[in-house]
């Protein structure tokens, strides 16, 4: 093993490294959510920031993450799942370490988010081929008999949980599983997008399921 | 296809259950257990990897309740710890011995396959004993064995008689005399204990219900290690990371319970055998479900995403940087026909084991929440063809349904 030690090294030492060999570096899969210096991404539901925890908790965390404890993420548990405690000891250490870049007070949300919202609502996006969600919950998105609910009324934060739900399949349908295909095609601040614009519409008091086979689906949904 | 199979296996099954009478065997008493005789024990006992298994997420090592999904309903890995309800307490060194050789429980169920008896069987009987007496030396956990959850007819045991007929094939392991010693020591390693081709197929094939895809270790195919330098294949196994690749997934797995922990002339001894065997050459062709002018439009977009997303890391001309970021160039793992893998870590990223010789390594950001279908397919085809890699292209509809696929 020293031999094998040795030659690593030697091996190491022969070549000009590209690359820091600095912490940072080695952590750069986290940094694609959680932002270079554990700031988060701005705008975005389920990627937080975690510079600043304190270093036991984000601990517990990557732990709980690993043994399946926390199964809010799959993804996260993935990331950790081979990594030992005392280099998650180190991780936590290292974003607990970071100045917590809070981000401004929660305002209201601004008029490019709503315009961003209603445009994934009403058009989708066709380059991510992401259906518009009326083509399936009306125009009214009051649903259509007798399987598509209406989606006028619904609180933003239900919304974002019931998204991230099924983008982790913690919340599934039968196969296919549409809602949990589109959830994940949608990127960063989609979701606040749609949630945001959503919660804006006001509720017609006739908000009643359109009949069945008014639409044309575009995808296969299994419980529909 | 194995589904086929097992289905015709317990159709025959039926004809076969009353006639097939399985042969008594005469075995020699074991030796008695000592703490030398234990801890060769536990060497052995991570050679075979029985941890893995037989532990479930967050539970405590050994003690089972694993969950190991299969495509005929999920089996529940048992308690190897000496309590004597819930354990093997009550089990002595021959029932172990039964268990891993003839494939049966101490009550005489047979065994599904999972449990890789059909690999286990040529152990030696010297060695099932001393890891026998490891394991009385565990802590006695109570927590009782889980029913298997196997759908109708696979929840009938008794019909794997037709499965062992056809499949099992009891068995002691034969030295070559032909070969070295060290070849023979890395043979019972790779065929044996490790079971490494309960998972790694002479051809190759997808891993039930995992989305993982375990490439074939003959040689001239797949990731077969022919053109591995020795040292390079003992380094993979030991640390994770090599200047030629990294393990991900359940390979990552298997480093850092087992491979890790074996002593660097048992891994040499394994990199040799590997190397020997045969294989036809036929690395990968084809499997191209997209055309000429498709391709060439996706290397254009992909070498773009390459250059902003991956070059910082795996380097303009795709070389990466030795055990911190695996070359692309001349990779084989990313080459073969089934992209699974590739896609796979494009999407969702991850790290190599944490090991002794490489405890804090590098990971892979994913990159599902940042690209499109379209773009995975571009970037994957542009590093399966650039550089001189000679892998076929990816499509969108590929990259589609690696998105969403269980992570575990």
């Amino acid at each position: 093993m020293k031999r094998l030690l040795a030659i690593v090294l030697l091996a190491g030492a022969a070549q000009a490294q590209p690359i820091p060999d600095t912490l940072e570096q080695r952590l750069l899969a986290c940094a694609a959510c959680h932002g270079k210096h554990g700031e988060g991404l701005e705008a975005n539901e389920y990627y937080p920031r975690i510079a600043g925890k304190p270093a036991g908790y984000l601990y517990n965390q990557l732990v709980n993450f690993r043994e399946r404890r926390r199964e809010s993420s799959p993804s996260m548990s993935f990331m950790v799942a081979y990594l030992s405690d005392a280099y998650l000891r180190e991780i936590a250490e290292h974003y607990a370490a970071l100045p917590p870049a809070y981000p401004p007070p929660a305002r209201r949300p601004t008029a490019e988010v709503l315009a961003r919202g209603e445009t994934l609502m009403t058009k989708g996006d066709p380059v991510r081929k992401i259906p518009p969600c009326t083509a399936c919950h009306g125009e009214a998105l009051t649903g259509m008999q007798p399987a598509i609910p209406g989606l006028v009324g619904l609180d933003a934060q239900y919304i974002a949980a019931q998204m991230g739900a099924w983008r982790n399949r913690l919340r599934r349908a039968q196969e296919p599983d549409c809602m949990a295909s589109i959830a994940g095609l949608l990127g960063p601040g989609d979701v606040a997008a749609v949630s945001a614009w959503l919660a804006s519409r006001p509720a017609s008091l006739h908000a009643a399921p359109l009949p069945a086979g008014s639409l044309k689906l575009p995808m296969d949904c299994g419980g529909v | 296809m194995r589904g086929l199979a097992l289905v015709a296996a317990l159709v025959l099954a039926l004809v076969l259950v009353y006639q097939l009478g399985e042969r008594p065997e005469e075995t020699p008493p074991p030796a008695p257990a000592s703490a030398e005789s234990a801890e060769r024990g536990h060497y052995l006992v991570r050679a075979a990897n029985c941890v893995s298994c037989h532990t479930a997420r967050g539970g405590e090592p050994y003690a089972g309740g694993r969950a190991i999904a299969t495509p005929f309903g999920t089996l529940y890995s048992s308690n190897l710890t000496p309590d004597p309800e819930t354990g093997i307490g009550r089990w002595s060194a021959d029932d172990l011995w039964r268990a891993l050789h003839e494939g049966k429980s101490r009550d005489g169920d047979l065994l599904y396959p999972a449990f890789p008896y059909p690999h286990y069987t040529r152990m030696r009987r010297a060695d099932a004993d001393a890891m026998f007496a490891y394991l009385r030396t565990l802590r006695p956990v109570r927590n009782a064995n889980r029913p298997h959850e196997m759908r109708f007819p696979y929840d009938k045991r008794p019909l794997l008689a037709g499965w062992r007929a056809l499949y099992f094939d009891q068995g002691s392991f034969k030295e070559d005399p032909g070969r070295s010693r060290q070849w023979n020591r890395g043979a019972y390693l790779v065929e044996v204990l490790g079971h490494c081709s309960a998972c790694h197929g002479e051809h190759g094939g997808p891993m039930p219900m995992q989305s993982w895809y375990a490439p074939s270790l003959a040689p001239a195919r797949e990731s077969g290690l022919g053109a591995w330098e020795v040292g390079e294949i003992v380094e993979l196994l030991k640390t994770g990371v090599a200047p030629r690749g990294a393990v991900f997934g359940p390979m990552a797995e298997v480093v850092r319970d087992s491979l890790q922990h074996l002593t660097t002339e048992d891994l040499t001894a394994m990199a040799v055998y590997l190397k020997s065997r045969q294989g036809d050459g036929n690395p990968d062709a084809g499997g191209a479900t997209v055309s000429d002018p498709q391709r060439a439009q996706m290397m254009k977009e992909g070498a773009a995403i390459y250059r902003d997303r991956c070059a910082g890391c795996h380097q303009e001309n795709g070389e990466g940087v030795p055990r911190a970021y695996p070359p692309l160039a001349g990779n084989r793992a990313i080459l073969m026909r089934n992209p699974v893998n590739a896609i796979r870590i494009t999407l969702n990223g991850g790290f190599p084991p944490s090991t002794q010789g490489n405890p804090r390594p590098f990971g892979m950001p994913p990159f599902a929440h940042q690209l499109s279908d379209r773009e995975v397919a571009a970037v994957v085809t542009y590093i399966r063809g650039a550089w001189g890699n000679a892998g076929a292209a990816v499509s969108p509809a590929e990259v589609a349904s690696g998105r969403g696929v269980p992570l575990d």
